[in-house]
């Protein structure tokens, strides 16, 4: 490997990076894999009649096989996308659409993705009939609620494997069972999952399946989609051309970013065990390191069904925008939505009926590929610092020690 | 986001951060905001015998502007009359900090913790001291 990984020799000023969820540094393996379809081999891989499409083609199919190996699919069932955000609005829109004439209902999730929710949102307005399934308290779909809520009408059944904010992790194979059971499509958005944990199409009873790059370690600007060729679902383009991807996506496909998501599978794919152990493992020294310094910390989702590099953690009388601040040299994210012009914080942690105070107090941090214990260890200290720091500043905190209950108190909302 | 150095360094070094006697009838306590807004402000003064704000503490709970913006008017309010104090505007305090359009509510927040707190001074000792 000829490039340093990310993460090693931080500049001083650069923040310890915890926001995997958000995103991930493309691995340098994956860049080195890109790099010579810049360039010499930078044909068009629709192009028929020449060694540069051809060699282009042979890279994308290549990548497409990569993909598919990593869920258990057939490579004919892996159409590429711009990222997650376009399979999902591919694979619901196109169903959709596509049954329109005998179909007209769509199951989801109250925390879904705002792409999956905005997509959702969006066929309403076509006349659909969307059902948002609450969650429990712990993130987790109920069942029972699911199976009852498909009718004879239901098309298709959204639910993402993995959580992008609190990390948690539903049921797929059994809801997999469940719609084929009642023959209706099963779509997962999988951005958060793929690579993370074992995922298999057919084991899962999965029809259609979003997949995002640049949380993979892959470059940002590419997805994939995977569509079930048996039993066959159908989709509507959303984007229409000179019919590639077998007509359910036009457009030149972009060969270096592929070609990127392709290897940065196949590392997934060669990496995902060990990575996984390391991961809890970090995950879990972060846990307790905070827990043995700080009282009245409490994690958001539920701490067994969860991704290995995800923890969402309420500090209690604290709040989120404001901790930011203080671990300014972590890079992580807030439940608190203090930054947008709306007062209201996450939709997701409200779902887990979180009081909006707790919501307000959450961080969300991410580990990942290229985290460190030594940055671990150095996370637990700033934060602990940060939140003993602004809780002796914090009312709320004075009010907890002298024994009030901040919920007895008439605040005045505003 | 980006915050202003001014904010910075008052959500780093905060000014008059603590609590005075709530018991004291010299005292005024304001406590403004919600938990569920994300923002709440206690701002204490201590009136002298002469009507001046001769001491002010302040605690929040809230993001760094709303740190800023009390422990900012913790020190304009010091040595003000109770009615110079309550003359300061959110306007003002936004300015100083340059805070931008989503962060407004917090200097009204804190325009209205230093209202509150004079309020509750007024209600304890209606007798105005003699000027
Ligand atoms: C669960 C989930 N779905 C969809 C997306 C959107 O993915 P992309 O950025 O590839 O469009 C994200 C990332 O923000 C995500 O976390």
């Amino acid at each position: 490997m000829s490039s340093t990984r990310p993460g090693e020799n931080r500049p001083a000023n650069r923040p310890v990076y915890l926001d995997y969820q958000a995103t991930t540094p493309c691995d340098p393996r994956v860049v080195e894999a890109m790099l010579p379809y810049f360039t010499e081999k930078f044909g068009n891989p629709h192009s028929r009649n020449h060694l540069y499409g051809w060699e282009a083609e042979d890279a994308v199919e290549r990548a497409r096989e990569q993909v598919a190996a990593l869920i258990g699919a057939d490579p004919k069932e892996i159409i590429f996308t711009s990222g997650a955000t376009e399979s999902n609005n591919t694979a619901l829109k196109g169903v959709a659409h596509f049954y329109r004439d005998k179909k007209d209902h769509i199951v989801t999730l109250v925390t879904e993705h705002k792409c999956v929710l905005d997509t959702c949102r969006h066929l309403e307005t076509e006349g659909f009939k969307v059902t948002y399934l609450p969650v429990e308290t712990n993130g987790l779909v109920d069942l029972a609620r699911l199976e009852a809520a498909i009718t004879e009408r239901t098309a298709v059944v959204s639910v993402m494997a993995a959580h992008n904010e609190i990390g948690v992790v539903q049921p797929i194979a059994e809801i997999g069972a469940i719609c084929r059971r009642h023959g209706v499509f099963f779509h997962t958005d999988c951005a958060q999952a793929v690579g993370k944990i074992p995922l298999d199409v057919n084991a899962m009873n999965i029809d259609l399946m979003s997949i995002s790059g640049h949380k993979i370690y892959g470059p940002k600007g590419i997805g994939a989609l995977y569509v079930r060729r048996r039993p066959r679902v159908r989709l509507q383009a959303l984007i229409n051309g000179g019919g590639q991807e077998r007509g359910m996506r036009s457009g030149t496909l972009a060969t270096p970013l592929v070609v990127g998501l392709g290897e940065a599978c196949v590392l997934a794919k060669a990496e995902m065990e060990a990575e996984s152990a390391r991961l809890t493992g970090l995950r879990t020294r972060l846990l307790e390191g905070l827990r043995a310094r700080l009282p009245e910390i409490y994690v958001n989702g539920d701490l067994d069904h969860r991704l290995p590099g995800n923890l969402n953690i309420s500090f209690a009388f604290v709040e989120g925008e404001g901790l930011m601040m203080g671990v300014k040299d972590l890079a992580v994210s807030s439940g608190s939505a203090c930054t947008s012009a709306s007062l209201e914080p996450s939709y997701v942690l409200r779902a887990l009926g979180l009081d909006a105070e707790m919501a307000h107090t959450s961080l969300r941090l991410g580990l990942g590929r290229f985290t460190t214990e030594a940055e671990v260890d150095f996370a637990i200290d700033h934060i602990a610092e940060a939140v003993t720091r602004l809780r002796s500043l914090s009312p709320l905190w004075d009010m907890h020690l002298e024994g009030i209950d901040i919920k007895s108190i008439q605040w005045a909302e505003h | 986001m980006s915050y202003s150095d001014t904010v910075v360094d008052h959500y780093e070094h905060p000014r008059n951060v603590g609590a005075l006697d709530q018991a004291d009838s010299a005292v005024g306590t304001g406590l403004v905001g919600a938990p569920a807004c994300g923002d709440v402000m206690k701002l204490q003064i201590k009136v002298s015998a002469e009507g001046i704000i001769e001491d002010a503490k302040f605690k929040t709970f809230g993001c760094g502007s709303a740190i800023a913006s009390s422990s900012l008017v913790t020190e304009w309010v010091k040595g003000k009359t109770l009615d110079e104090a309550a003359e300061i505007k959110n306007t003002d305090i936004a300015r100083h900090l340059a805070l931008p359009p989503v962060k407004i509510h917090c200097s009204v927040l804190a325009e209205d913790a230093i209202k509150a707190a004079i309020a509750d001074y007024r209600r304890k000792t209606p007798q105005e001291p003699p000027q």
